[in-house]
């Protein structure tokens, strides 16, 4: 019997041992079908699988994952959880989101850890400042919470910030939402994992897909590396390797993969409360709970499958660090790593039909796509079990490209030379 | 860091070059005749392999633009050689 | 333990010079020891709690890998937070002070935890704290998390130096592989660079010995320094390499005493990874406890540094490589137990010691410090347990250029397999643990030729038998000590199905801390493998990431800080601006006067915008972009990628135009100068420079016969100097250039080639305010000159100089947009009044076809339009538009530029406003930051709109 978590329990269980807990989810062997089948085992593919059981009531899930569960992006990112978007498309979607998100632990029963510390993106002149006050007022319009800060309120938020004369990029003021914060993003992945497999979906590891089973124009489910999977309607969620399943599928995608590098520093006790962004330096940041300064900035310039940190960005988002809290400059980088992020036109995901009837697919979220996970699960969940579009997907759908009505945040909210 | 040949230079650093597009994504035209969809995949829709892929790279010091063969997961590099025209 | 420094008698105790604190305690130690060292030196047992539970940590290793001394340390008022103290040269009047430690190590408060570690388990933060709220108890444990403190005052310069290098042959790491490969290379004329992380060479001969070519261990290596030197090979000591990175650049990073460290990116023919071997700890109860050390770090610390590191010393071991340490240590005046748990050993036996086989530990005793040793059941008083628990090869660089890995069950081991190309990986790294071999492997990676130098009187066997945590056993057993992971916690990952070994990482945070499991991760897999009924191999290795050791963020970063990091261009007559009290303001990449004059901004501001509407107003416009187009097919080139048709342009006249990508949206406005049929110049935004050579040279390759057009960018050559105002063209008259100036001559939108005291110059009569204006543009070297006279004769007018931001107010007057700022990254042509192109034109032009997709078409495409409000108070810039509808309020637009303007003394607006041009006349609601305020839809023009002025 899976055990129920809680602070008594734990309690319970310490007075045995802890002898007495179930495995989070369970290892599947693969069913010859499925009503819906997820490929792809990160948070979006896992949410969606989740989905499917509680909010349509499907029974016979099934969710295939070529290494191990939250091993790709899910587990390579900075954590970071925002709505503070421009346009109302991306508002309503992420806001959703972070909605989500803030009764996600008690929902899956797993602490996620959402730590809602508030991101501050930091303008240093009066135009970025101009452009901060555009944004802010697009948030608060389009129904998140946005404040615009001056010089004072973003120190009082980072204390360590540089307040130097000389600095480089001078702090004028910011854009703060208080309710964007962190999460543990590996405890996305496993809560996700564990609700579902409660639900009785199947999390099938190690199990990498081929091929599509293609009858009558429609795709009627997987090859895979352990066999053929049938299923009434199919998922991917697999950024990162989008274009790799979609090319198997027939289709080509807008997307180019790209390797977004990410690092640590060593543990130190807490001084910084908040998440942070500078725009003159691209560079963000959050200390995790263990004190580990997690830290991020831009893509790497040069498309990419492989999975590492390159030299010429570290630098840059390094120096770009020290530049924001030169008292940073006494810790030592622990980790570095890099993901594969899909990379689309406009920034914006990818939730719709395909050209092949029966795929949907979830994707293309760029360098964002932890802050989605739940609605990017329940969005295209919603897809998979109705065959038709939630109304905050619609805008997100492939035919946008053809439509020429793009949904670029970049476009509309970049900082003006 | 890796490194590029650009055909007229010889091997630079990578940060001297930058990506134009994927080789052979020829122009469609005349514009009244091309659809919406067949423009939106000249302008959006990527082949973007993984492994072997032909690239527009232009090495930025020098100004030309050149075609490169490489690994997108490994990152080797099988050739590169002067641009011929082939569309961006 | 009550380790000492052996020879301390009177004479050698006052080498024991460098005074040094530990959590305020003063002590001494000396020239040649690390922070480590000398505590230990000094019998100091609790060098910090680990991070979970606050249990006593004492020193484990001697190098990279130690798990527990992690210490914060001050020195020249500056701190460094978690310094490994095995890795750090002690220097006199270091402050010293344990990490996670209140008030000190020894008393510290916390470690009460580890009374209820029962109910913290692996993991179990994701099992509680879901009532009411994470954030009630985050704080608290965010306050009891992290290891050092940061100190808020240390704001290290940026002054690490970083220099590139090539060579043959880079070998990393000075032991006995390593400098086997550097001398066969270096004597076949190859160019060496040979780094060691220790700051002298030797690695484990060092204190292991042995006799090589026939000379003892210490003369080969002094040998084998002279001959690289004679060789011309570069030598970095307390170098570490940490990572290899694509195309094999190896970064290594140099510690120098009394100066900044160094970062070494070094791109050489081939690698040798030489980086040795580490030693990893015997799993039992209690395994954590101080006074519980490596065995070969504790034979390091006696011939490196004379320290014996206990006096009644029980060494456990699986291998032979435990028995020169406990006979060494006999001989150093010890009391020896060697407990091996093998049935028989090859190793020699040493004298002095007794050795107990097919004998192992199961616990220790003592809680601060070793008191006994639980011996096949058996208590064994003791100070100090060793343990040798077998060497795993360092393969981090190796893995890091993705290498791969395969497992010899002989030496219970993952080494390499195939090399990567261009590396090659000898010694113990690649599992060779006897110095015959080591020598032999490293001089076969440096050279075909000659012989490898001979080892004698040195361990020759290995004989290693599995020594794996034991699930079963009972109490805890302690896999990552600085992390707190348990045998427990991984038998509780594996029941509760973390079993990937990345989910048993994430999950237990095994192997994550300080030391990146450089001694935890092969017992935490192997523990793995044995409770879930796989083998090593099918547990795997999670994959290794750099750095290899944790690199202060300067190293990385270099001195790219404050303008080093970013860049500034800087105009030609910047002097001449300062002199001119200019306050300088960041446009783009470009550092420019913002305004004139010491009184408060916005008067300056809008006293220049003033007067130059009355007079002349002085700009300086020289980065405004230049990029010269040439050749029979420019004007071909030119139609292809503008908006506006340019190959009817007259030579001598200037138009105004667009710059659109292929998806429609206008990158840049601006004005194209033709001055011949085959050549022409863009003068575009000074911004989009760079931007608009890319794309003109990627067309003029792509598109035509690049041998018929040439682009060149000739904007860094030519300063740009405009005057604008009613008596603009009296100031150019003034200037004396034989130049016709009457409008029939010169109308609005010409230009001319004339001279300026013999300076071939060009004037442009073009206007970005509404008034007459004039651009000349000189060489740059002649500005200074040219400028001089302007302001002379300025000053007889009446002019005055104008910054950007007056600039700013003059053309937003006029309705005239700022590419970027009045424009987003969807506004079409069309969108600021321009259709004609669209409709008329034929050819194919760059984003042509995207102006008439299903958005393009659409009625309410947002218009670039005027705002007015019936107050004084400018909107704010950045403001929405609003209308409220079903759903709330609904953005119709924002306000892209505003201002006061001084001239029409009343406030001006530009704005994006869906469906714009059809709600001019209309009142619209505006909206900032939860204030409302109404204003009224106009054309974008709020000026001479008959354009009157361009000829007043």
């Amino acid at each position: 019997m899976p055990s129920t978590y809680s602070a008594f329990q734990l309690f319970k269980e310490g007075l045995k041992g802890h002898t007495g807990w179930a495995p989070a989810w369970q290892d599947a062997d693969p069913k010859p079908s499925y009503d819906a089948l997820v490929i792809g085992g990160g948070g979006h593919g896992l949410a969606t699988a989740y989905y499917l059981a509680r909010n349509h009531g499907l029974k016979r899930v099934g969710l295939v994952e070529k290494g191990w569960i939250g091993g790709g992006n899910t587990g390579r990112n900075t954590t970071v959880i925002r709505s503070n978007y421009f346009y109302p498309e991306s508002v309503a979607l992420y806001d959703f989101a972070l909605k989500l998100y803030e009764g996600l632990s008690r929902e899956l029963n797993y602490n996620i850890m959402f730590s809602q510390r508030g991101i501050a993106v930091v303008a240093h002149s009066e135009l970025e400042m101009e452009m901060a006050a555009r944004i802010t007022n697009a948030m608060q319009i389009n129904g998140t919470d946005a404040e615009l800060l001056n010089r004072k309120q973003v120190l009082e938020r980072a204390p360590l910030l540089n307040q130097n004369d000389d600095a480089r990029f001078p702090i004028f003021g910011g854009i703060w939402q208080g309710r964007a914060g962190v999460a543990r993003h590996d405890a996305v992945a496993w809560g996700y994992a564990r609700a579902a497999d409660k639900l009785g979906v199947d999390i099938i590891q190690n199990c990498e897909v081929t091929g599509f089973l293609v009858e009558n124009g429609r795709c009627s489910g997987v090859e895979t590396t352990r066999g053929e999977i049938r299923a009434g309607t199919t998922g991917m969620a697999v950024a990162g390797n989008s274009s790799v399943l979609s090319a198997m599928a027939g289709f080509e995608l807008p997307v180019r993969s790209f390797a977004l590098q990410a690092m640590v520093t060593e543990p130190v006790k807490p001084c910084l409360d908040t998440v942070l962004l500078y725009m003159g330096t691209g560079t963000y940041l959050s200390q995790s709970d263990k004190g580990e300064l997690v830290i991020g900035g831009g893509l790497d310039r040069i498309p990419s499958y492989g999975q590492r940190g390159n030299p010429p960005l570290q630098e840059e988002i390094l120096s770009g660090l020290l530049e924001m809290f030169p008292a940073f400059g006494q810790l030592k980088l622990l980790r570095q790593w890099a993901g594969i992020v899909d990379v689309v036109p406009d920034s914006s995901p990818v939730i719709g039909p395909t050209p092949l009837p029966g795929l949907y697919i979830n994707g293309g979220w760029g360098t964002g796509g932890f802050k989605a996970i739940p609605a990017g699960g329940w969005l295209l969940a919603h897809l998979m079990a109705n065959e038709e579009h939630h109304e905050i997907s619609r805008p997100f759908d492939l035919d946008r490209f053809a439509r020429g009505r793009l949904i670029d945040e970049a476009a509309g909210a970049a900082i003006a030379h | 860091m890796q490194r590029f040949s650009c055909p007229f230079c010889g091997p630079r650093d990578e940060t001297e070059f930058f990506y134009g597009g994927e080789a052979g994504n020829e122009r469609p035209e005349p514009a009244e005749n091309i659809s919406p969809v067949r423009w939106a995949q000249y302008l959006h829709m990527e082949k973007n392999e993984k492994g072997r892929a032909r690239e527009i790279w232009v090495h930025l010091t020098c100004g030309e633009f050149f075609v490169m063969e490489r690994d997108t997961v490994t990152h080797e590099i099988f050739k590169t050689e002067a641009f011929h025209g082939e569309r961006t | 333990m009550t380790a000492r420094r052996l020879d301390s008698t009177s004479e050698q105790s006052s080498a024991e010079s460098l005074s040094f604190t530990f959590d305020g305690r003063t002590l001494k130690g000396r020239a040649g020891d690390t922070v480590a060292s000398a505590l230990l030196a000094n019998g100091v047992r609790i060098l910090g709690r680990s991070f979970k539970y606050h249990r006593p940590r004492g020193l484990w290793g001697a190098g990279a890998e130690e798990p527990n001394a992690i210490v914060d340390i001050t020195y020249a008022g500056q701190r460094t937070p978690n310094s490994r103290a095995t890795a750090i040269a002690l220097q006199d009047g270091m402050e010293v002070r344990s990490v996670n430690t209140s008030p000190d190590a020894e008393k510290d408060r916390y470690g009460l935890l580890d009374r209820f570690s029962q109910f913290l388990p692996a993991g179990f933060y994701y099992k509680t704290f879901l009532w009411p709220d994470w954030h009630l108890f985050e704080p608290r444990i965010r306050a009891m998390a992290g290891l050092g403190h940061l100190d808020p005052a240390t704001q290290p310069e940026a002054d690490c130096p970083q220099r590139s290098a090539h060579c043959d042959l880079l070998v990393i790491g000075a032991g006995p592989a390593g400098l086997a490969a550097a001398r066969a290379a270096a004597q076949e004329g190859r160019d060496v660079l040979l780094a060691d992380e220790q700051d002298q060479p030797g690695g484990s001969l060092l204190h292991r010995g042995g006799v090589i070519e026939g000379q003892p261990a210490g003369q080969w290596i002094s040998e084998s320094l002279e001959l690289l030197d004679g060789h011309g090979a570069t030598r970095l000591a307390s170098t570490t390499a940490y990572g290899i990175y694509d195309h094999n650049l190896v970064c290594l990073w140099e510690r120098r005493r009394g100066q900044p460290d160094r970062l070494w990116r070094v791109r050489p023919q081939q690698i040798v990874i030489a980086t040795g071997a580490i030693e990893r700890p015997l799993v039992f109860n209690n395994n954590d406890r101080p006074g519980v050390m490596s065995a070969d770090s504790a034979l390091l610390y006696l011939r490196r540094h004379d320290i014996l590191v206990g006096q009644k010393i029980v060494i456990a071991t699986n291998n032979d490589t435990a028995y020169p340490v406990a006979s060494a240590l006999a001989e150093a005046g010890a009391e020896v137990v060697l407990a091996d748990l093998r049935p028989e050993a090859q190793a020699a036996l040493p004298d002095n010691v007794e050795v107990r086989m097919e004998t192992s530990v199961q616990a220790v005793e003592g809680k601060a410090s070793v008191e006994g040793v639980l011996l096949n059941g058996q208590r064994h008083e003791a100070d100090c347990l060793l343990v040798a628990g077998g060497f795993t090869p360092s393969v981090h660089l190796h893995c890091q250029a993705k290498g791969r890995l395969h497992y010899r069950e002989d030496i219970l081991a993952f080494v390499p397999d195939e090399p990567v190309a261009g590396t090659s990986v000898t010694g113990a790294a690649n599992g060779a643990f006897d110095l015959a071999s080591v020598l032999e492997q490293g001089h076969a990676v440096g050279s075909t030729k000659g012989n490898a130098p001979q080892a004698s009187e040195c361990l020759s066997s290995y004989g290693i038998q599995p020594a794996w945590p034991n699930p079963k056993a009972q109490g805890r057993q302690w896999i990552d000590f600085q992390n707190d992971v348990t045998v427990k916690d991984v038998a509780l990952a594996a029941r509760e199905n973390y079993r990937s070994v990345e989910h048993l990482k994430r999950y237990t945070t095994l192997g994550m801390a300080t030391d990146q499991g450089k001694t935890s991760n092969m017992n935490g897999l192997a523990a793995m493998a044995a409770i879930s009924g796989r083998t090593i191999p099918e547990v795997g290795t999670t994959t290794y990431r750099p750095p290899y050791v944790p690199v202060p963020l300067p190293v990385i970063a270099g001195r790219r800080r404050g303008e080093l990091f970013s860049p500034m261009r800087r105009l030609v007559l910047e002097n001449e601006h300062r002199a001119a009290d200019a306050a300088f303001r960041e446009y783009g990449p470009w550092l420019r006067p913002a305004f004139y004059g010491k009184g408060k901004p916005e008067d300056e501001i809008q006293r220049e915008a003033r007067q130059a509407r009355q007079t002349v107003g002085l700009f300086d416009g020289s980065p405004l972009g230049k990029v010269e187009v040439m050749g029979p097919d420019a004007a071909a080139l030119m139609d292809f990628n503008s908006y506006n048709t340019l190959s009817t342009l007259k030579p001598g006249r200037v138009r105004y135009g667009f710059m659109l990508n292929e998806d429609g949206v206008v990158y840049d406005d601006g004005v194209v100068l033709r001055l011949a049929e085959d050549h022409f110049i863009v003068s575009c935004s000074s911004g989009h420079v760079p931007g608009v050579v890319m794309r003109l040279e990627e067309w003029r390759q792509d598109r035509f016969d690049p041998a018929r057009v040439v682009i060149h960018n000739s904007t860094p050559q030519w300063a740009t100097l405009t005057t604008t105002g009613p008596r603009a063209r009296d100031l150019i008259a003034a200037l004396g250039l034989d130049l016709d100036l009457s409008d029939e001559a010169r109308p609005h939108m010409s230009f001319a080639n004339a001279r300026y005291q013999g300076t071939p110059i060009r004037v442009a009569r073009v206007s970005f305010t509404g008034d007459r204006s004039y651009e000349i543009s000189i060489p740059a070297s002649r500005a200074k000159e040219l400028w001089a006279h302007m302001r002379k004769e300025g000053d007889k007018l009446e002019a005055t100089l104008l910054g950007t931001e007056g600039l700013m107010i003059l053309r937003a007057e006029k309705g005239f947009i700022v590419a970027g700022k009045d424009t987003d990254g969807y506004t079409l042509p069309m969108d600021l009044g321009m259709s004609g192109p669209r409709k008329k034109r034929t050819g194919e032009y760059v984003g042509k076809r995207s102006l008439f997709t299903e958005e393009a078409e659409r009625s309410d495409r947002p218009a670039l339009v005027g705002l007015t409000v019936d107050d004084d108070t400018p909107l704010a810039t950045g403001a929405h538009a609003v209308e409220d509808g079903p759903k709330g309020l609904r953005s119709l637009g924002f306000v892209t530029s505003s201002y006061w303007s001084p001239t029409l003394e009343r406030p001006i607006a530009l704005a994006l406003v869906d469906s714009g041009r059809q709600r001019i006349g209309e009142t619209i609601e505006i909206y900032h930051l939860g204030t409302r305020q109404r204003a009224k839809v106009t054309s974008p023009c709020a000026f001479d709109p008959e354009g009157e002025r361009l000829y007043a």
